[in-house]
């Protein structure tokens, strides 16, 4: 967790719940808020949210495994998602992922060892009239061919 | 003083991933005398962006695509009164692309500055509520049930009578849901739609809140979409002030709710009841129908729940009347679809035009062929679920009927075209890893089938028993077919086998060297796997 916060991650927690009072179903939306705040959902927020929404820990992981957005441990520096989806898959998606697989030296799902990059896999983001798509920490990118996908990395890497 | 030069520069997400924010701040830095520039949605010739527009006596001429290294060129070639330079393209309304369509849910996306209460207005905006408020729920219900207009999600559902189950379920409370999850692959009208005319689908929400008698409405836009969720929330903040939403809706007495919810990287979530159970805060376990979401739909209360594009089209069936939609069409598909051209496609984008145009036309006449510029082989019609067609059946009109005759479907009108170097064998694999890695898993022939059927098909690859493992694949899709609750594990046989069908050459076996070809066809020798040269 971020240093620098004085408050205990369980006030943090509360404090995203509270500011989802008289939401209905607010469960995903305060996931989403804690994987803003943190970075990822730790898995110690668990006992936390079953308290504050009166449900079983059980209910509360079973929606955090359950959706491919909540991260269980934080992502590197930069997080590339690289389109699988058909359309980019019929402008060479694949070959762009096998490529970054073997530029970083991870799997998809996994983060280099010095924690620089995670590379995942999306399908699909809305882009498939100008694939290969690509998603570099949240901004969508068109177009990409190899070349472009490494200096779009090193971009990320030098800010 | 001279008055400043209206200049367009999109904001849509598709513009903005190959430059347009660079070229908006170039065109500002640049620009030698007064101008305004306008963050508008994209006209959907995305092969063109970004497409810059200048507004000029004759019309908007058009300029793309247009990098930020080509705008000081543009500027000394007198772009800003519409001068001649190897981008122009002439007025945009002009252009062929443009004048071939019918655009009505799209008549002002990428015209308009989306979050322009003025532009909206002027451009026909809050007709169709104005003309709803005046009748009653009912007569509101039977107007768009005689327009003909059917669900733009997947499945067709005639909108009228979906509505008109809410409107008579009892209850205090019901809601209208907009799945905005968008997740086949090849489909991106939602997303533009949200991006370039968000208006529209709040309006067409109130209108479907005010027949159906709801009050809360919740529109669930998938989490890969993070500037249409940012439009869609910087609309239902202005639309409060404008008192479009709240209570008391334009003097009347109808009052109307609205929140955007976001996913979170479930594909299954795009499936209605999935989606309800992701919004009530839980996983996105598909519900058995019966009960239908119309009577027992969010936390059980009666609740519409309808595609972007259908609500987005109701506006307009409301202000000119149910006649004027249902003059458009064939058959029981009547009214204009957004047809979506993607993949590897020379032009791809948008396309509103009436149901019955041909798959054929709209990818040779209006995309201009594959964007490698070899032959088209194979086509995905209606995302990861639908069919692949093979390029001899390209003359299929578009109408969910024909398509389903002919073993296909509609679906979102995604349209992902392929060139001769696909090897229809891995795009067999694909949509079955696919579906074992987006089942909500409560039944076991999609789970576990789906698993099975990438095995299958591994072996099929391998040429491990070809015959047997044929029979296999074909005995698994019988069985995902008829054993799955919903969609997901019910048409993935649909792309699996129509593959198999229509490629069966892909399916041979092949020898060890020829892995990353198509299987029993020579790999052509200038094959390209890269993106199309822009
Ligand atoms: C697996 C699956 C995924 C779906 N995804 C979407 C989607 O992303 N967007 C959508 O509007 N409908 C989707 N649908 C269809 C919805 O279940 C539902 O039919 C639709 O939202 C109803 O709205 P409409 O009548 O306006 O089309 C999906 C269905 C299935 C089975
Ligand atoms: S078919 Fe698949 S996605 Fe649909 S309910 Fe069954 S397991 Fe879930
Ligand atoms: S398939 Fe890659 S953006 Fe849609």
């Amino acid at each position: 967790m971020t240093v620098g916060h004085s408050l205990s991650i369980e006030d943090r927690v509360r404090a995203i719940v509270t500011a989802h009072d008289g939401e209905r179903g607010r469960l995903l939306p305060i996931l989403h808020g804690i994987q803003a705040e943190f970075g990822y959902v730790d898995e110690a927020v668990v006992p936390v949210l079953a308290q504050e929404l009166n449900i079983s820990r059980a209910d509360v992981h079973g929606v955090i495994t359950f959706y491919h957005d909540f991260r269980k441990a934080p992502a590197g520096r930069t997080e590339v998602r690289v389109c699988r989806g058909e359309a980019c898959q019929a402008v060479g998606a694949e070959n762009l992922m096998a490529h970054a697989q073997r530029r970083l030296g991870v799997s998809t799902g996994e983060t280099t060892p010095g924690g620089d990059v995670t590379l995942e896999q999306v399908f699909c983001l809305g882009n498939c009239a100008l694939g290969p798509s690509v998603q570099v920490n949240g901004r969508l990118y068109g177009r990409v061919g190899t070349e472009r996908l490494d200096t779009l990395m090193a971009e990320a890497d030098a800010r | 003083m001279s008055t400043p030069v209206t200049v367009y520069v999109p904001r849509d997400s598709a513009a903005r991933s190959v430059g347009a924010d660079e070229v908006a701040a170039a065109v500002r830095s640049a620009a030698d005398r007064p101008i305004r520039v306008v963050r508008n949605g994209s006209r959907g010739m995305l092969w063109l962006e970004p497409l810059v527009e200048v507004a000029t006596g004759e019309g908007r001429i058009g300029y793309g695509p247009v990098r930020p290294e080509d705008v000081d060129g543009l500027l000394a070639a007198g772009m800003l009164d519409g001068g001649d330079h190897e981008l122009r393209l002439g007025l945009v309304d002009e252009l062929p692309w443009m004048r071939g369509q019918d655009r009505l849910t799209f008549a002002r996306v990428g015209v308009t500055d989306p979050l322009s209460v003025d532009d909206y207005v002027a451009h026909g905006g809050l007709a169709g509520l104005r003309r709803a408020l005046e009748r009653t729920p009912a007569e509101v219900v039977e107007e768009v049930t005689a327009s003909g207009l059917r669900g733009r999600g997947g499945a067709g559902f005639p909108a009228g009578i979906k509505w008109k189950t809410v409107l008579e379920a009892a209850g205090p409370l019901k809601f209208v849901c907009c799945n905005a999850d968008e997740g086949d692959s090849g489909t991106f009208a939602d997303r533009m739609l949200m991006e370039g005319d968000p208006f529209c689908l709040i309006e067409g929400m109130l209108i479907a809140a005010y027949a159906a008698g709801a009050t809360e409405g919740y529109i669930y836009i998938r989490s890969e979409y993070p500037d249409a969720i940012d439009t869609m929330r910087a609309a239902i903040d202005i639309a409060h002030a404008q008192n479009w939403l709240g209570e008391g809706i334009l003097g009347s007495a109808t009052n109307f709710e609205l929140f955007v919810r976001v996913g979170a990287g479930a594909y299954i979530c795009g499936e209605e009841t999935s989606m309800l159970e992701s919004l009530e805060g839980k996983r996105g376990m598909v519900r058995a129908k019966p009960p239908i979401p119309a009577l027992s739909g969010l936390f059980g209360k009666p609740t519409v729940v309808n595609n972007v594009l259908t609500l987005a089209s109701v506006p307009m069936v409301m202000a000119d009347g149910a006649d004027a939609y249902q003059a458009r069409g064939v058959e029981r598909s009547r009214g204009t679809q957004v047809f979506q051209l993607a993949g590897n496609i020379a032009r791809g984008g948008i396309v509103e035009t009436a149901f019955g145009i041909s798959l054929g036309e709209l990818i040779n006449e209006f995309g201009g062929g594959t964007g490698s510029g070899r032959p088209v082989r194979a086509v995905q019609v209606g995302g990861p679920l639908g069919a692949y067609i093979p390029a001899s059946d390209l003359d299929l009109p578009m109408d969910y009927e024909a398509f389903a005759a002919a073993g296909a479907m509609v679906g979102h009108g995604g349209i992902v075209v392929f060139d001769d170097t696909v090897d229809m064998a891995k795009q067999a694999r694909f949509a079955m890893e696919f579906c074992a890695e987006e089942s909500c898993g409560k039944c076991t022939p999609c789970r576990v089938g789906s698993v099975r059927g990438v095995e299958v098909v591994d072996r099929i690859i391998a040429g491990e028993d070809r015959d047997t493992n044929l029979d296999l694949l074909e005995d698994l899709c019988e069985l995902m077919t008829d054993g799955s609750l919903c969609a997901m594990g019910g048409l993935t046989p649909l792309p699996v086998r129509s593959a198999m069908r229509h490629f069966s050459e892909d399916f041979l076996a092949r020898d060890a060297g020829d892995r990353t070809g198509t299987a029993g066809r020579p790999v052509p020798e200038d094959a390209a796997s890269g993106p199309p040269a822009p």
